[in-house]
């Protein structure tokens, strides 16, 4: 037999753990159908039966307030799965067993698997589980889903109880409410109104929580009958606001733990000692997040982070590089000259050694962050943070993808924009996205190296260090920009829980690390693959006549090549503009280059100066070259510096932020305020500079 | 016993949670948490910068900020 089971349960309860337990290495990884929030489905083969396992969103509530809340509920109506494995964590039942109980209030079979069982029993808690399940009305199974223990019996009781009907739980929730529920759903049964949610009681619950969703598919199904119920919970809403100050949304969730609280009451947990005495957690955490060492260890911990991810990467990186180079060589040596070997070359294999190049990175980063989340430490970081990065409209958990898209300078955008996936709060996440690519990443540095080996070789050490500042302080007051006007809104609620620190699993991680890269590679890659041909084609079309290429040498004649392609006219054409500046049009199509990745525009600059191929490790003659050009200073260069930071990400990361935001408009908009914004800076840096220094 | 906002609580000071005067999505949020009327609670610590604040209730740590604690009412 086949079915349909939803698995869900708090954040850090062990669920994705009971996930990885049930369908092992047969898993999918995707997302809800029009939204971000990822889906993940199992099977597993139990003799007969085969269990199609989805992996409901880890929520504390089910609200209409976030994305993953309504999605999760939303699965639960729409595709009516068979059961809920609801996974609570045994040393924290009370706060857990809130969102079980909402389950319970929808009318859908549930099965609590009593998950760390071996914590809760080191703490000191024993839970009575006959009389739970006996109480609740729902079966309960011990767990320990890290080592496999209990397992068997879940499953044993999953295929035993799922599909059959249950009864939705019905609390008391005071006498106002009580009998505002009776009228709303008289109306609601009589009128069959709503007939796919749940039951009429369940509607008539989300109309009195003023559930935003419920009630605007209500209006759509029957205006009539929406505005009938609406009153309703008008009149009992200023009833209770008069008489007792408060929302009945409010009172609602107050019974719920009330409920919860008079289950266990009666004999189910039983503490051995006060439970909110010191863990073992908060004396970790009387270090980790103390005033004056939490910050320092927490500044080691993110440098380790970043030397982890920048530095263990190389290697791979390297037979990366090389593996791409051999291919390369290999085709030039066989490929006839002309269009079709420049393709091969510089479009498809480029293209195609860009998009794995930052596999290692992102393989790296992945495995580095999900082991600070899974220990809790990440938890901590936010908790620590959080107040500096509020003042700027974003979230204490901004802070990772910032580091590592180059907050040390040396990053990479591209994890860094994947690395805001750790932000659950909407707005800041995509405040944070959006203003991460102006941090100094690796590429960007060897353009700054070219330009303060050729103008600033005095003061190398200060400008270095005054262009990690200004990338900083531009990043933060751009988010804070954002957050005030497109991206406007109070701040997402903070109320977040301190997990207790675990061990995290090197299964967990891998598996994590291996889902996140397989990602990459598949959606990034192929959209990648194509805007790489694409710039490839700029940089070469239209081609030279052939008389005019034939009195030049080879320098001369890919300078030529270059000024006459699509990139080249692009470069003359905004020269007008660009000179404002201090931008050439060498300057300009060097610029365009760097879309593909920030480093070419060394090697661009190279062609522009008809220097030939020029390495970006080592670029002493372009750096003469630039020292005696007439249109060349250091206003020039530091102009050039400011834009570099600014202006458009590179397009493997532009494809990134379309992917993590869910939409090609926030590319887009990243790609052209970013190049305003950096035409304005330098604009007024260079025209500034030029009136003030001459009186100096 | 009086009744204080819970942003004006001393680390390790105990209390009972008496009010949550927050509504729409903070209200919800802070209610999904266990913050409810009638919860004993023990601030826990306070972040480097003095916000935000760490508290225990249930057998479990919650964090939250000071702007966010303002709306709760705890009899200490």
């Amino acid at each position: 037999m086949n079915m349909a089971i939803a698995l869900a349960g708090n954040p850090n309860s062990g669920k994705t753990t009971l996930f990885n337990l049930l369908t092992g290495a047969r898993q999918h990884v995707g997302n809800y159908p029009g939204v971000t929030v990822e889906k993940k489905e199992g099977i597993c083969i139990v003799g007969s039966n085969k269990l199609h396992i989805v992996d409901l969103p880890g929520t504390y509530s089910l609200t209409a307030y976030s994305l993953e809340e309504i999605v999760a509920r939303d699965f639960l109506i729409n595709e009516n799965p068979a059961m809920v494995v609801d996974i609570v964590d045994a040393a924290n039942l009370e706060r857990n067993l809130y969102l079980g109980v909402q389950f319970m209030e929808m009318g859908i079979p549930v099965v609590i698997a009593l998950n760390m069982m071996d914590v809760a029993d080191k703490r000191g808690i024993k839970t009575d589980i006959k009389k739970l399940s006996a109480l609740l009305n729902v079966p309960v199974v011990p767990l320990v889903a890290r080592s496999g223990k209990g397992k068997r019996q879940l499953i044993d009781v999953i295929v035993s109880n799922a599909g059959k009907k249950q009864r939705p739980l019905k609390i008391s929730y005071g006498n106002d409410i009580d009998a505002a529920l009776e009228k709303l759903e008289k109306i609601i049964r009589s009128a069959s109104f709503m007939p796919w949610a749940c039951h009429p009681g369940w509607v008539a619950l989300k109309y009195l929580e003023n559930d935003a969703r419920i009630i605007e598919q209500g209006r759509e199904h029957d205006p009539e009958i929406s505005a009938q119920l609406c009153e309703i919970v008008q009149k009992t809403a200023d009833h209770l606001e008069a008489t007792l100050g408060v929302h009945p949304e409010g009172i609602i969730a107050d019974q719920r733990y009330g409920y919860i609280h008079s289950v266990l009451k009666q004999g189910v947990l039983i503490h051995d000692n006060d439970r909110n005495r010191l863990q073992v957690s908060d004396k970790i955490d009387k270090i980790l997040v103390n005033r004056f060492a939490g910050p320092v260890i927490m500044a080691a911990v993110m440098m380790g982070l970043y030397h982890f991810t920048f530095e263990y990467s190389q290697l791979p990186v390297e037979w990366m590089e090389n593996f791409f180079g051999w291919l390369s060589a290999t085709a030039a040596g066989v490929m006839p000259d002309g269009l079709l070997k420049s393709l091969v070359i510089s479009g498809i294999i480029d293209g195609v050694g860009g998009v794995m190049g930052f596999v290692p990175l992102i393989m790296f980063m992945f495995a580095g962050i999900s082991f600070l989340e899974d220990s809790g430490y990440l938890a901590r970081v936010a908790f620590m943070l959080d107040r500096v990065f509020r003042a700027f409209g974003l979230h204490g958990s901004s802070v990772m993808p910032f580091i590592v898209s180059g907050g040390i300078a040396g990053g990479c955008a591209v994890p860094g924009v994947m690395a805001s996936r750790t932000l659950k709060s909407p707005r800041e996440r995509l405040a944070t996205l959006l203003t991460v690519p102006f941090m100094n990443c690796g590429a960007k540095l060897p353009v700054f190296a070219l330009l303060v080996a050729a103008f600033f070789s005095d003061h190398q050490a200060a400008v270095m260090f005054a262009i990690t500042f200004i990338s900083w302080a531009g990043a933060l007051i751009v988010a804070k920009f954002l957050r005030s006007t497109i991206i406007k809104g109070e701040s997402t609620p903070f109320v977040m829980e301190l997990p207790p620190y675990r061990m995290p699993t090197f299964r967990g991680i891998l598996i994590h690390t291996y889902e996140r890269t397989w990602q990459y590679m598949k959606k990034a890659g192929t959209v990648i693959l194509g805007i790489s041909i694409l710039l490839w084609a700029m940089m070469s079309f239209p081609g030279l006549d052939k008389s005019a290429a034939l009195s030049m040498n080879t320098a001369q004649l890919a300078q030529a090549r270059l000024e006459n392609s699509i990139a080249g006219r692009i470069g003359h054409a905004l020269e007008p503009v660009t000179r404002l500046a201090g931008f050439d049009w060498r300057t300009n199509i060097a610029l365009v280059g760097g879309f593909a990745a920030k480093e070419v525009v060394v090697s661009t600059l190279g062609t522009a100066y008809s220097l030939g191929e020029i390495d970006p490790e080592n670029t002493e003659s372009l750096t003469d070259r630039l020292k005696k050009a007439r249109q060349w200073s250091p206003l020039t260069a530091f102009s050039l510096i400011l834009f570099t930071i600014f202006y458009a990400p590179c397009f493997v990361t532009v494809v990134c932020i379309a992917k993590e935001s869910g939409s090609w408009k926030w590319a887009g908009f990243s790609v052209a305020f970013n190049t305003l914004l950096a035409l304005g800076i330098s604009v007024l840096f260079y025209q500034t500079a030029l009136v003030v220094l001459p009186l100096l | 016993m009086g009744k204080i906002h819970l942003r004006q609580m001393r680390v390790n000071q105990t209390g009972r949670i008496a009010s949550v005067k927050a509504k729409g999505e903070l209200g919800r949020r802070i209610r999904d948490m266990g913050l409810v009327p009638g919860k004993q609670i023990r601030i826990q610590g306070r972040a480097p910068l003095k916000d935000p604040v760490s508290l225990r209730l249930m057998g479990f740590t919650l964090m939250l900020r000071n702007n966010e604690a303002e709306y709760i009412e705890v009899e200490v």
